[in-house]
């Protein structure tokens, strides 16, 4: 533990060892023949598209400018056809075993009865939906998004960090990266054969449509549900709902009448049967969940529980992606698929366990430590890096809570060249690839790469001063 | 389409033109203003633009005096002002950005880049920008985004409901535009027919960009009588209460064929263009053209309410 804090001991993965790694052997004479000048022309360049096509970030809780970017890097991610195909069999693994996690806890709990995760995680999971225990989603799926969040510490070493089953963002990125890149760098795409993302949106569109309810007679009609136009992932939305050609509909646009879900036009209700919300369980119906909710739709839950609708994902998705579950997926995969995994978990201590707790204080200074329910970067603490205070404030807290916190080994994470102030540095990065689960598994060749700008920073969220990265696979 | 897509679409458009009206009437204001001094019992010019924009309880409450700078910044820049080109277009902006999937690019494009270079022209030092400027600038970003959505839009309800709004409120704006006129030259009806008189209408047709269109339409000299028949009855004239009337019972038409159901409000605006083409202009006078003007505007408000009610709010049918 508290290996590789100096950045020489990063795996690079353009240089290795002094020499160019394959993927990366195009663009070396590309960033070295290319002038400061040019280079910021670019930059700015790509910062007016930007800007320009709406592509905006609101960071939560930070006020400021609204309309703030997601800092892009133009130098760009790159994943041989070998490298991808292992990723590729791995996500698709690990989605196909968190929706039959999800399946059989709502169920009849086998992996439980089996004891191979205590049910106390599972049932009193703040997650796990109550209200929708029975319910069989059609074509048994829960979460038809998954987005899982890789690291890289070698050539070969990959991780799993984190896995969302409800309502991963930052698609959009994946798609408008690679559109920017495209108009700036043509040349790039000529030299290099890389797979396409834009089928994404008609994929997506092929997977809700898939998994319409069976009274649903007819092309279905689908529609994604947003918090409005206030939330900072709404530029998302609604380029989503334009590139597959479905409504964007706000909670009050929808209502319900008899077995159904209508949504209000200027012809008059119309049925809607495939809804893909991107807002929480606790806002979609403020019968069920919160009353106080404006966002919802009163009586969504019930035509749900009747197969009038289909909502993806599916309520109470979200006890598959929770912190506490995280460890329990390679032994999903070996219980539902009979298959080992692919793709490793991080090791993780959970503080609710004595032996762990007692490892976790005792290298709390070398250590990850994570809120359970916590996302987006806020509430962690990185060991190597906190202050003295910062650490016996964290101790405090897992003394205090120890239910709510897990930790882990500060990973070596992988870097890619960036463009930075100075020329070219490294910098750490990550990758959220997104697979699409309905009638079939499906995953687009490409994802996000988040890179944390800072130099020496591991924190790649956007909201902690990350930036962005377009994501290549090369075709074979 | 969904009712509140129709809404945003609708209120874009309103908002769109009513920045490119406020521009102009801050145009009028200023060549008004450029007259050689007027006798005591005028009421300020500018005040006048207050009166007739809405936005006089609002400027008196912030500013009180009569300043031309705190006018202009009132009229172009002021957020707290929901008529200021600055509210305006955000507010188009806004509606847009909602239904930016009703939109294409080119008309988002060009919406938003008016809005960032908005952004830009207020951290400009006052002392740097002239109110023509202003005006310029305003009316080209309005022009920009009216010729996307005519250029690249489909031809569906969404359009409908973009012309629709965009008429009711052009409708609406020349009316107040015109009605300047009766807040200028109040209390003293002896001006009427002077040179001054004539001096404020050429500074209306002017702010409208019809000056010259004028000269080709009617020739020989600028009379109230020629400007009215411009200005309200005249098909010809692409701002003229008759051409918008015409265009809102077009897409009212269109919208009533393509569902299948007529509507109230469609009922309204034909009595409405019915009789319009009757009018006379000395049927104006008659009325007197502040009450005429006052009546229509009152009018076209009806009609916006007949739209929302059969349209907006998503249980019609």
């Amino acid at each position: 533990m508290g290996k590789g804090i100096m950045a020489s001991e990063y795996f690079n993965e353009m240089y290795e060892g002094g020499e160019i790694r394959v993927p990366y052997a195009r663009l070396e004479s590309w960033q070295r023949d290319m002038p400061a000048e040019l280079r910021s022309l670019k930059q700015a360049e790509a910062e007016a598209l930007f800007r320009r096509i709406g592509i905006t970030f609101a960071v939560y809780g930070e006020g400021g400018d609204p309309d703030r970017l997601i800092p892009f890097d133009m130098f760009p991610r790159v994943f041989t056809a070998l490298e991808w195909s292992r990723l590729e069999r791995g996500i698709k693994q690990r989605a196909r075993a968190l929706n039959a996690f999800l399946c059989d806890v709502y169920g009849s709990g086998e992996i439980v009865k089996a004891g191979k995760i205590p049910g106390r995680l599972v049932y009193q999971n703040e997650a796990y939906e109550k209200s929708v225990a029975g319910i069989m989603p059609p074509r048994g799926v829960y979460s038809h998004i998954v987005g899982i969040d890789l690291v890289r510490t070698g050539p070969d070493e990959f991780f799993v960090l984190e896995d969302n089953c409800r309502t991963p963002s930052g698609v959009s990125y994946m798609l408008e990266n690679r559109e920017i890149m495209m108009r700036m760098f043509p040349h790039l795409f000529r030299q290099n054969r890389i797979a396409p993302v834009e089928s994404y949106p008609e994929v997506l569109r092929r997977t809700l449509a898939s998994v319409a309810p069976t009274k649903c007679e007819g092309e279905p009609t689908v529609v994604i549900l947003t918090p409005g136009h206030f939330n900072s992932a709404y530029y998302e939305h609604s380029f989503l709902a334009d590139l597959m050609g479905v409504e964007l509909v706000e909670g009050q646009d929808l209502f319900v009448e008899g077995d159904f879900v209508w949504m209000r036009t200027t012809e008059g209700p119309k049925k809607v049967d495939v809804i893909y919300r991107r807002i929480d369980d606790a806002f979609i119906d403020p019968l069920c969940f919160r009353p106080d909710s404006m966002l919802g739709v009163p009586g969504l839950m019930n035509v749900y529980r009747s197969g009038g609708v289909a909502i993806c994902s599916a309520p109470g998705a979200g006890v598959a992606d929770d912190k506490a579950i995280y460890t329990f997926v390679p032994e999903m995969v070996r219980f539902y698929l009979g298959e080992e995994p692919i793709l490793n978990n991080v090791p993780t201590w959970q503080c609710a366990k004595d032996d762990d707790r007692g490892h976790v204080l005792d290298n709390l200074a070398d250590l990850v430590v994570k809120e359970v329910h916590g996302s987006g970067g806020y509430g962690m603490l990185i060991g190597p890096r906190a202050s003295k205070d910062e650490l016996a404030l964290f101790r405090q807290k897992i003394i205090d809570a120890p239910d709510n916190y897990i930790a882990q080994p500060t990973l070596s994470l992988s870097t890619c060249p960036t463009f930075v102030e100075e020329g070219i540095a490294p910098r750490h990065v990550d990758l959220r690839p997104y697979c699409l689960v309905g009638e079939s598994v499906e995953l687009v060749p490409g994802g996000l790469t988040r890179v944390a700008l800072r130099e020496g920073s591991l924190v790649v969220n956007s909201s902690q001063g990350g930036g962005v990265k377009d994501t290549w696979v090369l075709a074979e | 389409m969904l009712s509140r897509t129709a809404e945003n679409l609708f209120w874009m458009a309103r908002y769109l033109e009513r920045a490119e009206t406020m521009a102009r009437l801050i145009e009028v204001g200023a060549r008004m203003h450029l007259m050689p001094d007027t006798a005591s019992g005028y009421r300020s010019e500018w005040e006048s633009i207050l009166h007739a924009s809405g936005t006089y309880e609002g400027f008196e409450r912030k500013y009180g005096e009569m300043v031309e700078r705190n006018i202009v910044s009132y009229l172009f820049f002021d957020r707290e002002n929901p008529s200021s080109v600055a509210s305006c277009l955000s507010t188009a902006r806004e509606n847009a950005r909602i239904v930016r999937t009703a939109l294409t690019l080119p008309v988002w494009d060009a919406l938003n880049s008016a809005f960032q270079q908005f952004k830009q022209i207020q951290r400009t030092p006052r002392s740097d920008l002239e109110i023509g400027e202003l005006t310029e600038w305003t009316i080209k970003q309005t022009a920009l985004v009216q010729g996307t959505m005519a250029s690249t839009l489909l031809r569906n309800d969404g359009y409908d409901f973009i012309n629709l709004g965009q008429y009711l409120e052009r409708a609406d704006n020349t009316a107040r535009l015109m009605d300047v006129k009766y807040y200028v030259l109040l209390p003293d009806a002896g001006y009427v027919g002077s040179g001054l008189d004539n001096y404020q209408w050429m500074a209306l047709l002017r702010a409208m960009q019809m000056h010259r269109s004028f000269h080709h339409a009617y020739g020989g000299e600028v009379t109230p009588r020629k400007i009215i028949d411009l200005l309200i009855l005249n098909p010809q004239c692409p701002r003229s209460l008759m051409s918008s009337i015409q265009g809102a019972t077009d897409h009212l038409d269109r919208l009533a064929r393509s569902y299948g159901t007529a509507t109230a409000a469609q009922t309204q605006v034909r009595s409405l263009l019915g009789e319009l083409a009757e009018t006379q202009v000395s049927d104006i006078f008659e009325e007197g053209l502040h009450e005429f003007l006052e009546r229509f505007v009152g009018d076209v408000a009806e009609v916006g309410s007949r739209v929302s009610r059969a349209y907006l709010g998503g249980l019609a049918a």
